[in-house]
């Protein structure tokens, strides 16, 4: 019997530990996750609409993304994300049925499928020199049968079948040193022309059958050029001249150069601006902006320059639009309030409009950036158009009609930066109707649901329930919720808009674009940087809203202005802006906050002064109050140094009493030659920690070295920081460290030999996991360390616990200087790795799971106990009990762990875990190109009923039990009775 | 016992006929060959016999009371070794009743050895020995609670949700903004 029951203990226990995760069932997909599909910022757009049936426009973006999207309803009939340094300089179509993508710089050239995007060949072209790369797939142009694409990359001409991807000749222009800018087909010739320098112009020309060279000619102009040049028609050119004030038209005829010159100020009187040619292709006519004007200039056959018009207040020009035999149509748009106007002209006849429409834009929305048109046959035989406009916040909208026929998001495909926002309360007073039909909604379901746990649901029943589950309107609430599933995600994009996305169904429930992050001309190029928690109301500031500070600055560079934006997470309306005189280097959020729950910033600017935000005086009362404890350390990867500092007074030479200087307190300078820093990763601020003792197997504890204050970095050997392979494993290594940020002690170093970067790393609690490439084993390995505080050990005595006479939990300094002792292990794993995070919950009770996103834009959930250094080959009865796990020289993937389940999130990017109120479930959101939202619960939610229990079950059930009492208490009574009577 | 009673019990029971009692059925004539007479002369030193063997009885019964838990004892500790050191229903179950039968044994130990209250009759061995019976039980299941691991006689007991102490310094930082 004993024995009986122990078998049975032990098989319990087993089955208990392998199911580790919780995998998903088929009908569980989409009930708690989500997932948006993008594709980032258009750059090329084709329109293929010749056939009836699938009218698409194909696209070409800046996420190196190539698409088919569906004319009609904006849908992706198919997608393919290149990789990260795979960009698409050029898109065409080429025998009308294959989509011929050029990229990396001209040197990789694809085909694909245009009804399937199955991939029909790619071409590797080889070159020697980096150069602008050209795309141009000739009409008629054929060699050997072959229909020809030419492709300029890498200083080489290359000439490649259109059917099979075959190079069928090359030319190459690299030791010719021009600077080539067109490709210029006529007939039986190819020409090539471009700048030496930039004033002197060569054509060559080119036999199109076997690329033998037949001619060369150049000119020198006489001034030297600015800007690109432009093609007018097959023979013509324009370009500035440097000090923009000239107009050079180039004209080839057999091989041979002529030029004309004029100035602008012959054309329009009032020529002060910088003049630009707008890169758009219209046949014999360019355009020319000035200011906010542009002057449309047609080239005439002598060379001649004549204004044809002048156009104000224009955002953008669409290239020419053949539309029947000779006649070609342009577009343009205006801007007017909330109004767009949309022209399409005639090239030729200049006077009337093919199309005028007006209509009306979101202004969030933004400029719009680029327009692409195409043209439609009407019932009455006319011509309509339709037109693609990207706005300036990189979304896309198909136009027709003076309406918008749809609209994508496509900016989130480029977010930078993410933060989370608790919704409004539930406020009282809920109408009886709603109630009375969410009552009977509810039966129903529950009914609904009873049939399907007691399988006598019928087929309509089950897909009822499906639905029933996936349209919760529960889910998608604008209110807090009770488990605390229901937030706000809100993320910034690199188009400088905020978007508030739900968690429940991951629809933007407000978007706006940052006029601080709008080119203006103080600010040319904004860059949105990151996005913090400004304000959480917590209990006697709950009637306000919550705030989300954006940081961004004016350019790429770290010595431009910073611009500050405070956002209503509620409203999505700006709070308020400013543009700061001050630069941007590192943005600190204190843990402090003021009488409105507003937290503390400190910015630090290059100069290494620190500004206080928010300039209120009690800001400046709280930090005086905690003035010497607030440190701040700052990672020169470049040199090789980490610096630590503390705040020493105001500022001396500026004149602002929220401003502070800081003095340096400690350096660590890595030997320049072995060691460069390559990764640097800290614990996440906002983390909780349950508790500072770990449990060994036999009751002994070790203290976890919990301080917030430390910095993991990773150094690798000054050769080893390339690619995989560029150095061997003897010239290889990873130095890595775990330094206290207040005192620069270093707690921790560790040499792996023969291992080298790129490095992922995650810090929780006491340890840090991270993942590089092992050059002798030829694996990828994951490395743990935890660190314990050895100084806390000898608090081992019962009764002083007992008694309470223990200082563990007073408050602690890192000049105590504690001693810690480390643990570490490291395993193989297979992935490559893009990102690591980990799960993050309410009370930190629960235990971990590692969230990786893999090569394959996947997320994998690991158990932390994988990555456990106290793991043994054989672990005793009692380890085994406690859940360690035999080691392994490997960590297994099982592939039901995978959160992202058969979904893939293109071009992942990052990972963010939220805590959900309920202790057991964490919130996941991970973003690239596609967004991607779901809950896990890495000890299963141990705190609350599943989804699917049903409640129905339980009600009937529990009004069984209530009638069978009844029924048995009236039976005992009569019993009784009888017997009494007997 | 008084006359009648038996007729006017107490609770309402009307109906009810006490046989036991004697003293009722004295107007009844005996039946032949039964002499009362005997029975009443050698009353006294028939009673105080009775009395002795009666007190020895109670004496007896009490000892046997008093050692009833050791059965006990051997019985839960066959249970406890059935049910295994690890945690879990049967366990648990098997732990708290062998914790808590001692405990409400001792309580009621006066109750218990009530019925063998005598001026003649020494309690106070069986008592004692009953008291630590059970405190042997009670020990027992003390010692499988702490076998089981249930008992904070451990340091790790007590710091296992001991929160992370406070820091007095902050520090933040990293990498310039890109």
């Amino acid at each position: 019997m004993a024995m009986a029951i122990r078998v049975f203990l032990t098989l319990l226990l087993f089955l208990i530990s392998t199911h580790l995760t919780s995998s998903l069932y088929e009908d569980q997909v989409g009930l708690m996750d989500w997932h948006q599909q993008y594709i980032g910022k258009v750059k090329h757009a084709l329109f293929h609409t010749q056939k009836t049936g699938r009218k698409r426009v194909l696209v070409s973006t800046e996420e190196n993304v190539v698409a088919s999207l569906d004319l009609r309803h904006g849908e992706i009939f198919w997608r393919h994300v290149l990789g990260t340094n795979d960009v698409v300089d050029g898109l065409d179509i080429a025998l009308g049925k294959y989509v011929i993508t050029l990229s990396s710089d001209g040197s990789i050239l694809r085909a694909w499928n245009l009804p399937d995007g199955q991939m029909v060949w790619e071409s590797s072209l080889q070159g020697s020199k980096a150069s602008k790369s050209i795309l141009y797939i000739p009409k008629n142009l054929k060699a050997d049968k072959d229909d020809l694409i030419l492709v300029f990359g890498k200083g080489c001409l290359h000439a490649v079948s259109s059917i099979d991807g075959e190079v069928l000749w090359r030319q190459d222009f690299a030791g010719e040193s021009i600077e080539v800018g067109h490709i210029i087909q006529s007939t039986d010739e190819i020409y090539v022309a471009g700048f030496i320098g930039s004033s002197e112009f060569y054509v060559y020309g080119l036999n199109a059958k076997n690329g033998e060279l037949l001619k060369k000619d150049h000119t020198t102009l006489p001034c030297d050029t600015f800007g690109e040049l432009l093609t007018i028609s097959s023979d013509k050119f324009v370009v500035l001249d440097n000090m923009r004030s000239k107009i050079l038209t180039i004209k080839i005829k057999n091989g041979k150069i002529s030029y004309n010159q004029k100035p602008i100020s012959d054309l329009i009187k009032d020529s002060s601006g910088q003049a630009v040619i707008v890169p758009s292709r219209l046949p014999e006519l360019f355009a020319l902006q000035i200011n906010s004007h542009v002057l449309l200039i047609k080239v005439t056959n002598e060379g001649d320059l004549v204004l044809v018009d002048k156009i104000n207040n224009v955002a953008a020009c669409s290239d020419a639009l053949s539309i029947s035999e000779g006649q070609h149509a342009f577009a343009f748009a205006q801007h007017e309030d909330s109004k767009i106007f949309l022209f399409v002209k005639d090239v030729s006849d200049w006077n009337g409009d093919l199309l005028k429409e007006s209509i009306i834009i979101d202004q969030q929305r933004g400029n719009i950036d680029k327009i692409f048109i195409n043209n439609y046959l009407r019932t009455d035989r006319s011509y309509g158009f339709r037109a693609l406009m990207v706005m300036e916040d990189h979304s896309l909208l198909l136009v027709q009609q003076g309406e918008i026929v749809w609209s994508r998001e496509d900016g989130l495909a480029s977010v930078v930066d993410v933060t989370t926002s608790e919704l409004p309360v539930e406020k009282e007073g809920v109408s009886v109707a709603k109630v009375e039909q969410n009552l009977f909604e509810w039966l129903k379901g529950h009914v609904l649901k009873l049939k399907g746990t007691l399988m006598i649901a019928s087929p309509e029943d089950v897909v009822a329930i499906q639905a029933l589950r996936l349209r919760s309107s529960e889910k998608s609430k604008m209110t807090r919720d009770h488990n605390g599933f229901r937030k706000l995600l809100i993320v910034l994009t690199r188009a400088g808009k905020v978007f508030a996305l739900h968690t429940g169904d991951g629809r933007v429930v407000w978007s706006i674009l940052l006029h601080t992050l709008r080119k203006t001309e103080v600010c040319v190029h904004p860059v949105g940087l990151n996005i913090y928690q400004w304000q959480v109301p917590h209990h006697h500031a709950l009637d306000e809203n919550p705030s989300i500070l954006v940081v961004g600055r004016c350019g790429p560079s770290l010595a431009t202005p910073a611009v500050l934006s405070f956002i209503d997470a509620y409203a999505g309306k700006e709070l308020n802006s400013l543009s700061l005189a001050h630069t941007v280097a590192q943005v600190i959020p204190l843990p402090y906050t003021d009488s409105t729950e507003q937290r503390l910033h400190l910015i630090i600017d290059i100069n290494q002064h620190a500004y206080l935000y928010p300039r209120t005086p009690e800001a400046i009362d709280i930090l005086q109050r905690e003035f010497s404890n607030v440190y701040w350390y700052s990672v020169e990867a470049d040199n090789g140094v980490i610096r630590g500092h503390a705040l020493k007074s105001n500022c001396i030479h500026i004149v602002d009493e929220y401003c502070f200087d800081f003095r340096d307190l400690w350096s660590i300078v890595f030997p320049s030659e072995s060691e460069k820093i390559i990764a640097t990763v800290t614990r996440k601020s906002n983390e909780v920690v349950h508790t500072q003792a770990k449990v060994m197997t036999d009751y002994d504890v070790m203290y976890k070295y919990v301080s917030k204050n430390v910095l993991f970095v990773a150094n690798a050997a000054p050769k080893a920081r390339g690619e995989i392979g560029a150095a061997t494993p003897e010239e290889a290594w990873l130095v890595i460290y775990i330094i206290d940020t207040v005192t620069g002690r270093i707690l921790h170093r560790m040499t792996h030999h023969g291992c080298q970067g790129p490095v992922h790393a995650v810090f929780s609690e006491n340890w840090v996991v991270y993942h590089y490439f092992n050059l002798r084993a030829h694996r990828y390995e994951m490395s743990v360390v935890e660190v314990y505080d050895q100084s806390r050990a000898d608090n081992k005595d019962v009764w002083k616990f007992v008694l309470g006479k223990h200082n563990l939990t007073s408050p602690i300094s890192s000049y105590y200087r504690p001693e810690v002792t480390t643990k570490s292990q490291s395993y193989f794993f297979t992935h490559s790795v893009k990102a690591i995070e980990v799960t993050s919950t309410a009370k930190g009770i629960t235990s971990k799971q590692l969230l990786i996103g893999t090569i394959g834009d996947q997320v994998l959930a690991l158990d932390k106990r994988f990555l456990d250094p106290r793991r043994t080959l054989n672990p005793s009865q009692a380890e085994k009990e406690e859940g360690i796990i035999p080691l392994t020289d490997s960590l297994p993937i099982i592939s039901q762990t995978y959160i992202t389940h058969s979904l893939k999130v293109e071009g992942l990017r990052g990972i963010v875990t939220v805590p959900a109120k309920l202790e057991s479930t964490s919130l996941v959101f991970a973003y690239g190109v596609d967004l991607f939202f779901t809950q896990i619960a890495p000890s299963r939610t141990y705190d609350s009923l599943t989804e699917d229990f049903s409640y129905a079950l339980l009600l009937l059930t529990i009004v069984a039990l209530v009638a069978a009492i009844f029924v048995t208490w009236v039976l005992s009574e009569r019993k009784d009775l009888q017997e009494k009577w007997r | 016992m008084e006359k009648g009673k038996g007729l006017m019990g107490s609770g309402g029971r009307r109906w009810g006929v006490d046989l036991s009692d004697n003293s009722t059925s004295r107007d009844i004539p005996d039946p032949p060959g039964f002499s009362r007479a005997s029975l009443d002369q050698d009353d006294s030193s028939l009673s105080r016999q009775k009395k002795d063997a009666e007190s020895n009885w109670k004496a007896q019964k009490a000892w046997e009371v008093a050692q009833a838990p050791l059965k006990n004892l051997l019985m839960m500790g066959f249970m406890m070794w059935m049910a295994g050191s690890t945690v879990h229903l049967f366990s648990i179950g098997i732990t708290f009743s062998a914790l808590w039968q001692p405990i409400s044994a001792l309580q009621s130990v006066g109750k218990m050895f009530e019925p063998y209250k005598d001026n003649k009759v020494e309690l106070l061995g069986p008592k004692l020995l009953f008291i630590a019976l059970n405190l042997g039980g009670l020990a027992l299941g003390v010692w499988k609670l702490n076998a089981l691991g249930l008992l904070p006689t451990h340091t790790s007991d007590w710091v296992s949700s001991l929160a992370p102490a406070q820091e007095v310094e902050f520090s933040s930082g990293g990498v310039n903004l890109g």
